[in-house]
């Protein structure tokens, strides 16, 4: 039994399809076996897509962490990288991932440029802002995307060979897109902890008045932390387009995702990001085989408003912030 | 309120306009007023927590597609009459909203709003999934109900006068809140929640009274609002981007002050009018808001209204 990745329903959930009749033999334990194969392989499949949520909500966090706005034009900039990587590969032919290095570079201008025009006067002001100015240019990249796309499915055509288990295959997309982002994410760890701009960004993060004092040109300084949020937005994004069909108002569901990753991992706590991305993804798939897939977000959205009064600062909280 | 106050005869002057088309019987301009209504009520209990209470409800939606859904199932199973469902619908969302608010204002700032995202998106796919309330597919409306009203064509002007009625109410509704020492506690937690709670405000009860009378006007509208359209489902009902619109009306016009909500809602549904039916701009009708809204949180965060005060500081006391 093959799921591939045309299988995938709208909710991005992996299709439980059990099929008996090719196993004409099957023994009384049988079914409870392949059960829980199947469930082991549902809960491997949410880790490998959980790892990819982590990464896209890191973005979201990162922004938050550095310079207290919440980036609401996060999930039209995952929907920019889904796109990028979609004109890249049919325009010019170029491996999907392959395209992720120009992906990144563009939205790390998109983000500089943003911050210039739309965050920087409103950082350190009252929230209600920053809220409403990054959710205006949300407002303007989704018309523009819808204007030029519609609102019709993409997908980028790549299938990777994978294995199989159970029920389910693994494709080579799946395992490559949850590499690609343990190996972003550890770079984004390295580049906050050992180079001189990361440790810039996290002084900035700290204090900016004292940062300032020290020399750090801290408005620059945002721009570029700015850039890298959104850069990440995109790589996640463009990764996610390897997965699953995708629309223009698809990064706006990924969005709420990055928000409940980061409600879980910590508001502001990049490394917790990907945790809260992972235990997401296994909750998701955890909860596949049980019940209605159409409940998965009445559940994820419930436990992300109960999460957030009860542990403002996430599930994996070192220390209470503020 | 009396007669002296100006205040009363801006409502007056509002409520005659809306009053044209009954006079003229012009159904397609009831129609623009109509939708102008809903959005001034969206907008006017929006400036509740936005403008008064300074906490951003990007959720504000939840209670217009409650309302909606409960008063329709209330006139579909229960046989109730409309006025009596719209009342029950506003009463039943005010109540859960001052369950929820009780919980979720323990947040401040940015992680309220977050949790009002979350809101929306949990309610909506509860609904989808809620089978009394027909799932995905959503409840209809039997050809009977309008008949109580005197058939389908009086239904629709007497859904219009009630909507005109709540419209009314909302506007009062801010005005009254603006000017008593609830509203005065409401500005002290907008300007420092702190000082307000050292200062005796009991800050988590005010805060969850202003949310829930923020939702009962909403609801009412929108049990009228989905009666008229005979049909109410998930996605309509609980659509973000009017919430989110809602909000934009209310920055256009200015935040804080009740005739600047009204006056944004009602600007801003004249130039969507336009937008749409424009052939070159239909399309842009979310670029241009996008724009809108940015300068004008950039370059005049007061809003309209809050740049009309600057200009003739006197105006102030006219419209409020």
């Amino acid at each position: 039994m093959i799921v591939s990745r045309s299988q995938h329903n709208t909710n991005n959930k992996l299709v439980f399809r059990p099929d008996g009749e090719d196993h004409p033999s099957e023994s009384e334990h049988e079914p409870e076996r392949r059960f829980m194969l199947g469930l082991f392989a549902s809960m491997l499949d949410g880790v490998l897509v959980g790892a990819v949520y982590g990464l896209a909500a890191s973005g979201l966090t990162l922004i938050w962490g550095v310079m207290d706005v919440i980036n609401l034009t996060h999930g039209a900039m995952v929907t920019m990288g889904m796109f990028g990587v979609y004109l890249l590969f049919t325009e010019t032919g170029l491996n999907p991932y392959a395209a992720l290095v120009p992906v990144a570079a563009l939205g790390f201008v998109a983000g500089v440029v943003v911050y210039w025009t739309a965050v920087h006067r409103v950082v350190g002001r009252p929230p209600l802002m920053s809220l409403l100015t990054t959710f205006a240019v949300n407002l303007m990249v989704i018309g523009t995307g819808t204007i030029l796309w519609s609102t019709s499915p993409y997908n980028v055509d790549v299938n990777l060979p994978g294995f199989s288990l159970g029920d389910y295959t693994f494709t080579g997309n799946h395992l490559l897109a949850a590499l690609a982002a343990l190996i972003i994410a550890g770079g984004l760890s390295l580049f906050l902890g050992r180079t001189r701009l990361g440790k810039a960004i996290r002084a900035v993060a700290g204090n900016r008045m004292a940062a300032e004092l020290m020399g750090i040109p801290s408005s620059q300084v945002l721009a570029r932390a700015f850039g890298i949020g959104i850069a990440l937005a995109a790589l996640a994004g463009a990764l996610i387009a390897t997965l699953f069909p995708f629309t223009v108002l698809s990064g706006g569901s990924y969005e709420l995702k990055s928000f409940v990753v980061t409600v879980l991992g910590g508001l502001g706590n990049p490394t917790g990001a990907l945790a809260g991305g992972i235990l997401l993804g296994l909750m998701e798939g955890g909860l596949t085989p049980f019940i209605t897939v159409s409940w998965i977000p009445v559940i994820e959205f419930a436990l992300f408003v109960a999460v957030l009064i009860a542990f403002p600062h996430g599930l994996f909280a070192r220390r209470p912030r503020r | 309120m009396s007669p002296k106050k100006p205040f009363f005869w801006v409502l007056v002057a509002v409520i005659a306009v809306f009053l044209v088309p009954v006079l003229t019987n012009n159904v397609s301009l009831r129609e623009s007023l109509l939708l102008a209504a809903i959005y001034i009520i969206l907008t006017s209990n929006l400036n509740l927590m936005i403008g008064f209470t300074g906490y951003v409800n990007f959720g504000n939606i939840v209670f217009f597609g409650l309302g909606g859904y409960i008063g329709l199932y209330l006139v579909t199973a229960g046989g109730l009459p409309l006025v009596a469902a719209a009342a029950l619908a506003g009463a039943a969302v005010g109540a859960i909203a001052l369950v929820l608010g009780l919980g979720i204002l323990r947040l401040r700032g940015a992680y309220f709003a977050l949790a009002t995202i979350g809101i929306v998106e949990a309610i909506q796919a509860f609904v989808a999934n809620f089978e009394p309330w027909g799932g995905a597919t959503g409840l209809y409306l039997s050809f009977q109900a309008y008949q109580a009203l005197g058939g389908p064509r009086e239904a629709l002007w007497t859904v219009y006068l009630l909507l005109v009625a709540v419209m009314g109410l909302s506007l009062f509704l801010c005005y009254a809140v603006k000017n008593s020492r609830f509203g005065l506690a409401l500005f002290a937690i907008r300007e420092d929640e702190d000082t307000a709670a050292v200062l005796g405000v009991r800050t988590p009860l005010y805060k969850a009274t202003a949310y829930s009378l923020s939702g009962i006007l909403p609801a009412m509208a929108g049990a009228l609002f989905f009666f008229k359209q005979g049909v109410i489902q998930p996605e309509q009902a609980f659509d973000l981007t009017l919430s989110t619109e809602a909000i934009v009306m209310l920055m256009l016009g200015g935040q804080g002050t009740v005739t600047g909500a009204a006056l944004g809602a009602f600007l801003y549904e004249q130039f969507r009018g336009i937008l749409l039916t424009s052939t070159v701009f239909s399309s842009f009708q979310l670029v241009i808001a996008g724009a809108l809204l940015l300068v004008t949180v950039l370059f005049m965060p007061g809003g309209l209204m809050g740049w009309l005060h600057r200009r003739w500081p006197r105006l102030r006391k006219v419209l409020e």
